[in-house]
């Protein structure tokens, strides 16, 4: 044994100890009186450890971008430009199609004269976004023209879209002031899953609906003869196809229609739904917004409330002259894809313009602000949804705190009868253990989850496990004829080949726990791994610490309280 | 000195024949439970909405309703096959678990349904505080299908990962034929569990995973302690033959093992007894995971290894009888005999990590 390295060993313990002890139940601010009752202490060592959501409640939600929708829109858009863009410059497209299926998207032409197919490549070229060649392929053969996306633009464009769908979240969660939000990319990169945690609130639904506001704004002109005749409505999906010819060509599309009722009667009634045949594309869409209100609707109800808009300059501009040429026209409001308003056009429209519907003032104040923050490139859906409430929580921590001080009330009874004077060197090594491996959390960073609590009753097992393996060893060595002194040094020497053994393994299996496991799993492995590491020092050197200083008391020892 | 056990000599090796049949007996009717289950129109497992998507409301209440008239309640909104269940040491708070229906909120749902009772505090209240409601949904857990697979194969590929992390560890610091003994031993482990779980219907969650995962560690750990004293055993006494080496480290490392794992046994007593409804399913993995991993050190581990190491052994005397041919296929085991020394009887040579000779 060596005793020269006591004074050393002492000193490197008991500064471990008392960081380990200022981390935990230290408070970050100048202390009071207050901070040195047992209450205190709770409040304090509540305020430095960061626990998990299941334990100081709040929502943790998974959803994930729609990003195959996106595509296939980006698809059918072309598809529709295409077409519009052939036929503006005078030539005849017989068919025309966006064929998709999964990981294949593709636009197909069919031309009615193949000798021109070069000038129509020309004339869509110039307008439409399918000359990027970073994006489509394009090929010919006889009559008909294709472009394909390439899967690695397809890639591309779906993280950008998940990216641009986790900006926009961002926005619209600041804009609703949630506190301490955690929202980030979640899972694999090709999952295009979003996860966001909101300490404190137990009752998502409102944030939820705000979220997955696609909120795509259009304006667009409702097809049918001019005012004063009423603008043309379709009882059915079908009826309206039929006025088309029964195909619906690119030029156009059939849209739902939910028209404004009388507010004042009652809401539950069901909302009569008829169709309108409107131009594609768009005159204006939601990217030309620069604000939008929520204000209540004049002569309208208490519950009928409108969303103002404005248009951004160079919006305007395309607007105005779109309306100045199209005075007595019908003009609707699209929201996702749904008519919202069917108005004519009494004067040329500018910057402004309104959405009504049955609003009520909740509702009209957040679809303003999710127009604000600008429209989701993709619908998203939800995946996972976690709520805990602060009582549901705080009755966890009971839970976890009671079983935890049982379990390692038993131990320590058990170690002090069994192994009587050694038992107090368990007994100091498992409480330091307990502080030391707080301390790592705090220090790391890590967030104390209930399995985590999980994984601190595991600690105490493997510690006295630790502990288990030396004295046995020690007993043994004595019994074998050994000296106090050195059975005691073999004793830590043989059991710590054992130690190191079964810790590696351990935090192995933890690790990968830890690198792939997800939420409650990973609170569970940072616990483990931080409790492991610091079982190494406190059952390992502060233990043999103790025994050094025990036998260094006599010049000969002849018995051990083993 | 207070001691449990002393000089104990029991043929541990010697009841191999029995601890394997009664293992594969009750690996057997764990599996037996599952097909039968499933064959019969029921589940083989219970599996909980972490993997089955669906969604766990948990209501609390200033005054109870019955489950029944809960279900009444859910049935009359369209909810149908909804599980009410109480929580045991909760007597105002019950569970409440809606399958997945497509397109619909689950907590909106059950919300709905509750209304029928009185209606729910304010969001930003708890239910003391606010004197006109009379339920609050304290928590949920909603997973929908896609997030319900991934983290089932996400757990399956955890687990087979950490195994493969730990054989590759245990081949590093003993040999490969003690890795596959422990990994074996934790297998048997893992489906022994899996198959209390069957039989007993109790609900598979997310932290049931985690305990299973734990018990990996735990069964390794003890089977380790035990190899250990096989690699230091074999240094001291090298003319032993693997068999008594092997008895003689189990009863060695009886009284570690059954300190240990008596008081682990007894943390994971209090767990479930005192840690609350919502680790019971992570506390029972773990009873049942810990009362097997110590049994499958001794009973499944130890005898795989010294089986495995003596065929090789044999394997490897045949090669060195042949010794002026060179050695390629023509020896029965699966083992490559070319890496390892053919020179027999003296076993002692490989005693340290022979994998690296």
């Amino acid at each position: 044994m060596k005793k020269k390295h006591l004074l050393t060993r002492t000193i490197i313990i008991l500064v471990v100890t008392l960081v380990g002890l200022y981390l935990v139940i230290g408070p970050r601010r100048r202390p009071t009186l207050r901070d040195f009752t047992w209450s205190g202490i709770k409040a304090t060592m509540a305020n430095n450890i960061h626990l998990g959501l299941d334990l100081r409640g709040g929502s943790h939600l998974v959803m994930r971008v729609k990003t195959d929708e996106y595509l296939q829109r980006l698809t059918e858009e072309a598809n529709v430009n295409a077409q519009n863009a052939a036929k503006d410059a005078g030539f005849e497209i017989k068919d025309g199609r966006a064929e998709i299926s999964p990981g294949n998207l593709r636009v197909v032409l069919d031309v009615a004269d193949p000798s021109k197919i070069n000038e129509i490549k020309d004339a869509i070229d110039k307008k439409v976004e399918l000359a990027d060649k970073s994006v489509w392929t394009y090929s010919a053969s006889g009559s008909q023209m294709s472009w394909t996306m390439s899967g690695t633009a397809q890639r591309v464009l779906a993280d950008e879209a998940t990216t641009q769908a986790l900006t926009i979240i961002d926005r619209r969660i600041n804009a609703l002031g949630v506190t301490e939000p955690t929202l980030q990319l979640h899972g694999a990169k090709t999952a295009h899953q979003i996860l966001l945690q909101m300490p404190g609130l137990d009752n998502p639904e409102r944030v939820k609906d705000i979220l997955k506001g696609e909120s795509r704004l259009e304006l667009v002109h409702v097809v049918g003869p001019p005012s004063p005749a009423p603008p043309t409505t379709y009882p059915t999906k079908e009826a309206a196809i039929q006025s088309l010819g029964g195909t619906i060509p690119a030029n156009r599309d059939v849209l739902p229609y939910k028209e404004k009722t009388d507010p004042t009667k009652d809401p539950n009634q069901p909302v009569l739904t008829q169709w309108v045949v409107i131009e594609r594309p768009a005159v204006i869409t939601g990217d030309q917004l620069s604000g939008a209100n929520a204000g209540q609707s004049q002569g309208g109800g208490v519950n009928d409330w409108e969303i103002d808009f404005r248009l951004k300059r160079s919006g305007a501009e395309k607007f105005g002259a779109w309306t100045t040429a199209n005075v007595n026209n019908y003009m609707g409001v699209v929201l996702n894809n749904e008519v919202s308003s069917v108005a004519f056009i009494k004067s040329p429209i500018y910057d402004r313009g309104q959405i009504t519907g049955r609003f009520s003032q909740t509702q009209a104040e957040d679809l303003a602000l999710t127009l604000r923050s600008g429209a989701l490139p993709a619908a998203i859906e939800y995946l996972e949804e976690r709520t805990v409430g602060p009582s549901l929580g705080a009755d966890s921590i009971r839970a976890g705190v009671r079983a935890s001080l049982y379990g390692l009330a038993f131990v320590v009874f058990f170690m002090l009868i069994y192994y009587r004077g050694s038992g107090v060197n368990a007994v100091v090594a498992l409480i330091l253990n307990m502080i030391l491996m707080l301390a790592g959390l705090i220090v790391f960073g890590a967030t104390l989850t209930l399995p985590g609590i999980a994984g601190m009753i595991l600690t105490i097992g493997m510690a006295v496990d630790s502990n288990v393996l030396i004295f046995e060893r020690i007993r043994e060595e004595i019994q074998s004829g050994k000296t106090i002194p050195s059975a005691v040094e073999q004793g830590f020497s043989r059991a710590f080949i054992t130690i190191i053994d079964t810790h590696v393994t351990t935090i192995i299996s933890s690790l990968f726990l830890f690198v792939f496991g997800t939420g409650p799993i990973r609170g569970f492995a940072v616990t483990l791994v931080i409790g492991l590491l610091v079982n190494l020092f406190s059952a390992v050197y502060v233990s043999k610490t103790i025994f050094i200083w025990l036998l260094s008391r006599k010049e000969k020892v002849e018995s051990l309280s083993i | 000195m207070l001691r449990i056990l002393h000089d104990i000599n029991i043929d541990w090796l010697g009841r191999r024949r029995e601890f394997i049949v009664a293992s594969v007996l009750l690996m057997l009717v764990g599996l037996g439970s599952a097909v039968f289950r499933q064959a019969t129109g029921g589940q083989a497992f219970n599996m909980g909405v972490d993997f089955k998507g669906g969604t766990v409301v948990t209501a609390r209440f200033k005054q109870k309703p019955t489950d029944e008239s809960i279900r009444a309640a859910l049935t009359s909104k369209g909810i149908h096959d909804a599980v009410v269940q109480p929580v045991t040491d909760r007597p105002d708070t019950v569970l409440i678990k809606v399958p997945l229906e497509e397109g619909k909120d689950g907590r909106a749902q059950v919300r709905d349904a509750l209304n029928t009772f009185g209606t729910e505090a304010a969001p930003d209240r708890e239910l003391g505080a606010d004197e006109n409601a009379n339920y609050k949904i304290v928590g949920t857990d909603a997973v929908g299908a896609i997030a319900g697979v991934q983290l089932r194969n996400k757990a399956i590929a955890v687990t087979l990962a950490a195994l493969v992390g730990i054989l590759v560890y245990i081949a590093f610091r003993f040999e490969w034929t003690y890795g596959a003994a422990a990994v074996i031993a934790v297998f048997h482990d893992v489906l022994v569990t899996l198959g209390f779980f069957s039989i007993f219907q109790i609900e598979i969650s997310l932290n049931v995973i985690a305990a299973l995962l734990t018990l990996v560690g735990f069964s390794v750990n003890d089977t380790i302690v035990v190899f250990d004293r096989v690699r230091e055993n074999r240094k001291l006494h090298r003319r032993d033959s693997l068999y008594k080496i092997t008895n003689d480290a189990i009863n060695q490392t009886l009284s570690r093992t059954i300190i240990t794992n008596g008081l682990v046994f007894l943390s994971v007593l209090a767990l479930v007894l005192f840690g609350g409804d919502v680790l019971r399913g992570f506390s029972l993995a773990l009873f049942i995971g810990v009362i097997f991993g110590t049994y499958s050190s001794v009973a499944i581990a130890s005898p795989i290894m010294v089986w495995w190491e003596q065929r090789i052994e044999a394997a490897n005397r045949q090669a060195a009888l042949s010794f002026s041919q060179p050695v390629r296929g023509g020896v029965r085991t699966a083992a490559k005999p070319s890496t390892r020394e053919a020179v027999a009887p003296s076993t002692g040579k490989r005693s340290t990590g022979a994998g690296r000779a």
